[in-house]
């Protein structure tokens, strides 16, 4: 058994009399590849939101790389990338300087860094567009260059909050093409989410299901499908969460960001 | 790098960060010049021979100082604004998962937005000019610290407003119940010596008061209080609002 990268034990999150995440435990192996499944407001988000230093636990323990969030926020700081559910570039500025400010902001040390910067720019396939800025990109442009991001301080562990939400097929795929390579090359570990079951299916070497801030089973995608009797991992979790569907509700984010649409769309 | 000059260096590219977007939007930074150069003309040309002819001599000379403490009351009360939308729209979470502390991510923005509410500031100092204001120029330098000093407080009270809001009409319309009595009862406009007692009871709690006057009286050799007085009173208020600032911007949740 390899060693673990990220280790939840007992992990407990509780706002008021609502238990968002309550008493899950998981393991992701050093090097692997860990889809972390379930439906809207499963507690997903909040999870992720622990274990990146966001949120402190009600109660229960994290480590990420050796380290505790809630002792030592900095070095697990250090320690993981995030690509989040939202974009969270600053679309005034030039592929470019996004990265050359996450790098400052990451203490990464600054005769590396045009050197760094490049190399990911590449890797992303956005080099011929690196002083355009990044109101002008579009969706999987955008997630590419926050990919690129989210490795530029060469993190043990990447975080990927839905990256493939709202992209097209041709996209999504190329997306995952990076993420696998990046996995197989550097041996970097993976978390993420999503909702689209094929991908976990095939990307995966490990899927956790959780709903209503429980874990309902945890395994590889053959090995849920194989006890659930299911021919997919979309039937197996459809199985384990069952069929009805879940609102989230709407809050004065969602309103301003429709807002924000609305008025980016009279501006063009 | 050590942890210190990880912080200040990340205190400067959140500093840089708003400085480019400053230069970037021509658009917000001509339009904002619209009302100082309004109110610079249709009051300067429209009450000043009243002004003069009660008495109070040259009302540009008088007004100038006000509406360069106006432009940049506003510009830096405003750029709370801009937190708002890092919030909603993704940026601010990318700084806090960054290794860096809440107070330091507070402090370079603070920094970098009364930068620019100064700059902004500087601008209208040269209108003025352009318009018949003749200051003294030996004292440009002192008028320069305290429009730096007026950009930090507002900025602070802005971003401080800010940290604790979701949604911009609310941020729009608090700001604006603040910013407007502030800025009638500065003294921007007009005197307060001879405004009844309850009106210089609430300029002398008003920090834009203390502004105004000092930058009146360094620009214009016109003030109420000492400068000294008025120093002290703005950097340490604007000492206080960062700290109260901080505070709050460390509470944000993602």
């Amino acid at each position: 058994m390899s060693e673990s990268r990220i280790s939840v034990k007992n992990l407990v999150k509780e706002y008021g009399p609502i238990k968002a995440v309550s008493d899950i435990s998981f393991d992701v192996p050093a090097g692997s590849v860990f889809a972390f499944l379930g439906p809207n407001g499963a507690g997903k988000t909040t999870s992720i939101k622990m274990l990146t230093t966001l949120e402190r636990p009600t109660s229960g323990r994290i480590v990420v790389n050796g380290f505790d969030p809630t002792r030592d926020p900095h070095k697990v700081r250090h320690s993981f990338g995030i690509v989040f559910q939202d974009p969270s570039l600053d679309d005034e500025l030039t592929a470019y300087e996004n990265l050359y400010f996450h790098a400052g902001l990451y203490g990464v040390p600054r005769a590396e860094t045009p050197g760094r910067i490049a190399e990911m720019l590449d890797f992303v396939d956005l080099s011929d567009r690196k002083d355009h800025l990044v109101k002008t990109f579009s969706g999987g442009m955008k997630r590419r260059l926050e990919i690129a991001r989210g490795l530029l301080h060469t993190p043990a562990i990447l975080f990927l909050d839905e990256p493939t939400t709202g992209l097209d097929p041709q996209t999504r795929n190329h997306i995952w093409e990076y993420i696998k390579k990046l996995n197989k090359e550097r041996g970097l570990t993976v978390f993420f989410t999503t909702h689209y079951m094929e991908e976990a299916e095939r990307t995966a070497d490990s899927v956790a299901i959780i709903d209503h801030g429980k874990i309902m089973k945890t395994g590889t995608p053959q090995s849920i499908m194989a006890d659930t009797g299911t021919p997919t991992l979309e039937d197996a979790f459809i199985k384990l969460t069952g069929r009805s569907i879940r609102e989230q509700e709407a809050g004065a984010i969602d309103h301003l960001r429709s807002m924000r649409n609305a008025w980016r769309g009279r501006r063009r | 790098m050590n942890q210190t000059s990880n912080t200040f260096y990340a205190m400067y590219i959140l500093w840089l960060r708003q400085i480019k977007r400053y230069f970037r939007s021509k658009s917000r930074m001509i339009g904002s010049l619209g009302q100082p150069v309004v109110f610079l003309v249709a009051l300067g040309f429209g009450f000043g021979p009243i002004f003069s002819k009660a008495g109070g001599g040259n009302y540009i000379q008088f007004l100038a100082p006000g509406i360069i403490a106006m432009s940049i009351m506003f510009t830096a009360v405003f750029s709370g604004i801009e937190l708002i939308w890092d919030r909603q729209f993704g940026f601010l979470k990318e700084t806090l998962v960054a290794p860096v502390s809440r107070v330091a991510i507070m402090f370079g923005r603070t920094l970098g937005g009364a930068t620019t509410a100064f700059m902004q500031g500087v601008i209208v100092l040269i209108i003025t000019f352009v318009i018949g204001f003749r200051p003294d120029i030996a004292l440009v330098l002192p008028a320069l610290v305290f429009m730096f000093g007026i950009a930090l407080v507002f900025t602070a009270f802005g971003t401080a407003i800010a940290s604790t809001m979701e949604d911009m009409q609310g941020f729009g319309l608090i700001v604006n119940l603040v910013n407007m009595p502030l800025f009638f009862l500065s003294g921007a406009l007009f005197p307060l010596t001879t405004a009844p007692i309850w009106i210089q009871y609430i300029a002398d709690v008003n920090p834009l008061s203390y502004g105004v006057d000092g930058l009146r009286g360094a620009l214009a050799l016109l003030s109420t209080y000492s400068l000294w007085t008025d120093f002290v009173v703005v950097y340490c208020i604007a000492a206080l609002f960062v700290v109260v600032g901080g505070w709050l911007f460390s509470r944000i949740k993602a």
